[in-house]
């Protein structure tokens, strides 16, 4: 069989071993997470709405163009969004193809890259991250971190799950390295982070 | 063909050259932005080069965690010993389920293997979902870089390949314009395929996850509508631990394009609900190259493609001379240490400028790696030239004469069959004349006269 | 100190006054360097094509030639990274070889600055000057800063000697160490690559105003000098060392007499 082939294979050499070493190392700190996040999303291309509270967020919503536009509307965030699809009905994950918004919550942040951790393990369509024409996400002011490695410190994977970190929508470069927003995923993502620094 | 022949044939097209290399540098630049920007850059490559050579020590006992871990959630753990062995169990996964489209984002692995015609020779259609692949792949020919597979097609050719492929208006250029076109045609594909296929740019032994990076999203769009998801890894792919992702994730897409991170980086811990994951871990020589002192750092490369940005000859040549899967300095390591007969010319095609092992996130002696596959591969046109110099330096009656016979034929040759003997050479450039009196000369001329 | 002077081959053949001008730059800091006449290679075109039974002989004739010297000064920064660099995996443990030191062995700027201590050289040089930065002299001996590495901190002997001369000018190129294209058997194995990538470099000097082209390699200067020749491009080629020693300018490539 060829699983043991190649394991003995491989077992026939020994290439010297350095050992296993510590992520430990003098990372970069943002003493203001939220302006360098913000300004890391706008990089990216999406962009940072601050709002003191929760329930703010309603009215930014009503604010955005691709929002108000939507006539289809999803949303993972409780009390938020103000969804017409009903995510737990839907039996094709294609049919939110013409989804033209929705919001889904973020569970961390990365202020170096601004990117957002959306753990979908539960979610019964993953694809209402990548489907719908723009997104929304909500995180917490307390849940940005300054770099990957305090976000690997918060992430977990005990059984089946999945997971992504969204920076900014969908885009490519691949036609003469120009940077075009809007590949073939979410055309834009907007992130709503909650509380005050 | 060689890759002095096919990159002379690149250099030859008017307006491509210069074009290709300012492209090229462009995106090192940024990535020269990016590192400057990080402080600790140097302490990710440490480690990262670290945890790479630990992973590729204890690889067998890595990827006996991996699957187990992978298996305990759900995914189908395959293993495949060669190519072939890898497209004949993607063509038994996708025939089983009488799959005839099937959606693939970017894998250099699938592109090793040979795996659209291998599919398409069967009746099963392959679209390649990443923008650059989609366009090279609408042209018929091999992506010309890992990361940009179209950095050698200008918009003019892509818009007019558009038109005849997707109908867009003839004479339409401008990107944005293009890749709306794109946009529409793809999400067609990923809402009709069967099955996706991706690679993997990070499995992880610890947790049995496997990571894709992207930043159209095409890789999730073509893995979260279809109920079968085929993933592709090279099994020098394995990474120990999840946190590890932190150090490769933050060098990857800085060294790639200077972004600080891909606008998509999913990690897939077993399948969807109703849904199939199986992961198809390929060897194809990799078993080998890791046994071989000389060479086996290659393998800890994370394909990020700065060496080719960096690389003079890659952007004056252009990546489709090396004729391989993967080109540029990497490349030229990877493919003659598999094949040496068939790339012997890919580690002569370095003027030993160095700067690939500088951009290196995972620190890769490139050039040191490079030099010991020219030594290993036999001799070149012009070896026995050089042995022939060589030994008339041995010692210093031998290089006397060597050295007089050198002057006495410029002296007396003419001049054309001097330049013709030296073609190589004097194509381009003047022929140095040997000075009146040598240096030699002129010190015992001083000693003399003391 | 006994200072031996190692003259690549080329040079001794169709560029001697660069190796004049070195002893001139030696002798002018108190060091008489002598020529022992038995040197002849350092091994370096054999070894870079790939052919180390070839360059292996060359290594242990040069190591023989020098061994009774303290310093070894060359005007050549890729010879003397093939010594200091390649020699020890080329010779292991060569019975006929051990104690020979390799790093003793500098090239010539690197000599003045880090053993004599040298940071300013007295001399007029009014002139706008393209520094070519030639790759083994930059990544393999460290004489500066890779522009790729980003945090170098290395001091750049070459460029501060030039600097410290009355009047000159280094000017700014776009590209500052991009490689020339020569790299041994590269010139003659990818012609067209290596032209490619000389012209470039022709054009970022020419774009930056330079008046003339200067180098611490002969081997850049022997390939972008016959560049420049077909170009009839009236810049004059000049090495480091020939630049610091004060020799006559202008002056185009070194045809002495003919």
């Amino acid at each position: 069989m060829s699983r043991e082939s190649i394991l003995a294979a491989l077992r026939q050499s020994e290439p010297p071993d350095p050992g296993l070493p510590e992520i430990e190392g003098r990372w970069q700190h943002f003493d203001d997470r939220a302006t360098r996040f913000a300004a890391a999303l706008e990089g990216a291309g999406g962009r940072c709405i601050r709002v003191p509270a929760r329930p703010r967020i309603a009215a930014e919503l009503q604010g955005l163009e691709a929002f108000r536009q939507a006539r289809r509307r999803a949303s993972v965030v409780d009390g938020l969004g103000d969804p017409n699809v009903s995510l737990g009905d839907l039996d094709d994950p294609r049919r939110l193809a013409d989804v033209g918004f929705a919001l889904l919550p973020g569970s961390l942040a990365v202020a170096e890259s601004g990117a957002v951790w959306v753990d979908a393990s539960d979610y019964l369509h993953r694809a209402v991250l990548f489907l719908p024409e723009h997104l929304g996400l909500v995180v917490r002011v307390p849940d940005l971190v300054d770099t990957l490695h305090q976000a690997y410190e918060r992430i977990r994977f005990e059984g089946v799950g999945f997971g992504c970190f969204l920076a900014g929508p969908s885009k490519t470069a691949d036609i003469e390295q120009a940077l075009v927003i809007g590949a073939h995923g979410a055309r834009s993502v907007t992130v709503f982070l909650v509380g005050r620094s | 063909m060689t890759h002095a022949e096919r990159a002379a044939l690149f250099a030859a097209e008017p307006g491509r050259s210069a074009w290709h290399d300012e492209a090229l540098w462009s995106v090192r630049q940024r990535r020269d932005e990016a590192v400057r920007a990080l402080p600790e850059w140097g302490r990710l490559v440490e480690l990262a080069g670290q945890l790479k050579a630990h992973t590729l020590a204890r690889l067998p006992d890595y990827l006996e965690q991996f699957e187990s871990e992978a298996t305990a959630r759900g995914a189908v753990v395959h293993w495949a010993k060669d190519a072939a062995e890898h497209n004949r169990i993607v063509l038994g996964l996708l025939e089983e389920r009488r799959v005839e489209r099937v959606a693939k984002s970017k894998s250099m692995l699938t592109e090793e293997c040979g795996l659209n015609p291998y599919l398409e020779a069967r009746g099963i259609e392959v679209i390649d979902t990443d923008l650059g692949e989609r366009i090279v792949q609408l042209r018929n020919e091999a992506p010309s870089h890992i990361v940009l597979p179209a950095i050698h097609l200008k918009r003019t050719e892509i818009g007019a390949l558009f038109h005849e492929h997707l109908g867009t208006p003839a004479g339409e250029s401008e990107p944005a314009a293009l890749v709306a076109a794109a946009r529409q045609d793809l999400r067609r594909r990923f809402l009709s395929a069967q099955a996706g296929i991706t690679g993997v740019n990070f499995g992880i032994a610890e947790t049995g996850g496997i990571v894709v990076c992207t930043n159209e999203g095409n890789a999730d769009l073509g893995t979260s509508l279809p109920p079968l998801h085929i993933a592709s890894m090279g099994i020098e792919k394995l990474i120990p631990r999840l946190a590890d992702l932190s150090v490769f994730l933050r060098l990857l897409a800085r060294s790639a394009t200077g972004q600080p991170i891909t606008a998509y980086t999913s990690h897939f811990h077993g399948p969807r609900p109703d849904a199939e994951l199986h992961i198809v871990l390929v060897d194809n020589g990799r078993s080998a190259l890791r046994a071989r002192e000389a060479v086996r750092e290659a393998l800890h490369c994370i394909r990020c493609g700065a060496c080719m940005n960096t690389c003079p000859v890659f952007r004056y040549g252009g990546g489709h001379a090396y004729g391989a899967t993967i080109p540029g300095p990497i490349g030229s390591v990877l493919e003659p240490a598999k094949h040496p007969q068939h790339h012997a010319s890919l580690p002569f095609a370095c003027s030993g400028c160095g700067a690939c092992g500088g951009v290196c996130p995972v620190g890769i002696d490139l050039p040191q790696q490079l030099q010991s596959l020219r030594a290993e591969s036999g001799p070149q046109r012009g070896a026995m030239g050089l042995r022939a110099m060589s030994f008339a330096m041995r010692g210093r009656r031998r290089y006397a004469l060597a050295t007089g016979v050198m002057r006495l034929a410029q002296r007396l040759l003419p001049r054309l069959v001097i330049e013709r003997m030296a073609r190589g050479w004097t194509r381009d450039r003047a022929l140095p004349q040997a000075a009146r009196e040598s240096f030699r000369s002129w010190w015992q001329k001083q000693e003399r006269g003391r | 100190m006994r200072v031996a002077l190692f003259v690549p081959c080329f040079v001794d053949q169709f560029a001697p006054g660069m190796a004049r001008a070195t002893l001139e730059v030696l002798a002018a800091q108190g060091v008489e360097a002598s020529y022992p006449r038995n040197q002849t290679c350092c091994g370096q075109p054999a070894w870079n094509a790939g052919l180390p039974d070839a360059a292996r002989p060359l290594a242990r004739h040069f190591a023989r030639t020098f061994a009774d010297f303290d310093y070894v000064v060359a005007p050549s920064a890729s010879c003397v990274a093939m010594v200091r660099r390649h020699y020890a995996g080329l010779l292991g443990r060569d019975s006929g070889s051990e104690g020979f030191d390799t790093a003793r062995v500098f090239e010539l700027c690197e000599f003045l600055w880090e053993v004599l201590g040298v940071r300013e050289i007295e001399g007029r040089f009014p002139h706008r000057v393209g520094l070519h930065v030639g790759c083994h002299g930059l990544r393999e001996l460290g004489l500066g800063n890779a522009s790729e590495r980003i945090r170098g901190r290395r001091p750049d002997p070459i460029r501060r000697l030039l600097e410290s001369l009355a009047g000159i000018e280094i000017v700014d190129l776009a590209r500052p160490d991009e490689c020339c294209g020569f790299g041994g058997t590269f010139a003659v194995g990818e012609p067209e690559m290596s032209a490619q990538m000389g012209r470039a470099r022709l054009a970022d000097h020419a774009a930056a105003g330079a008046e003339v082209l200067v180098s611490a390699d002969p081997s850049c200067l022997l390939h972008l000098g016959g560049l420049i020749e077909r170009q009839a491009r009236a810049w004059p080629v000049l090495h480091v060392a020939e630049v610091l020693a004060g020799h006559a300018w202008p002056r185009s490539q070194e045809v002495e007499g003919a």
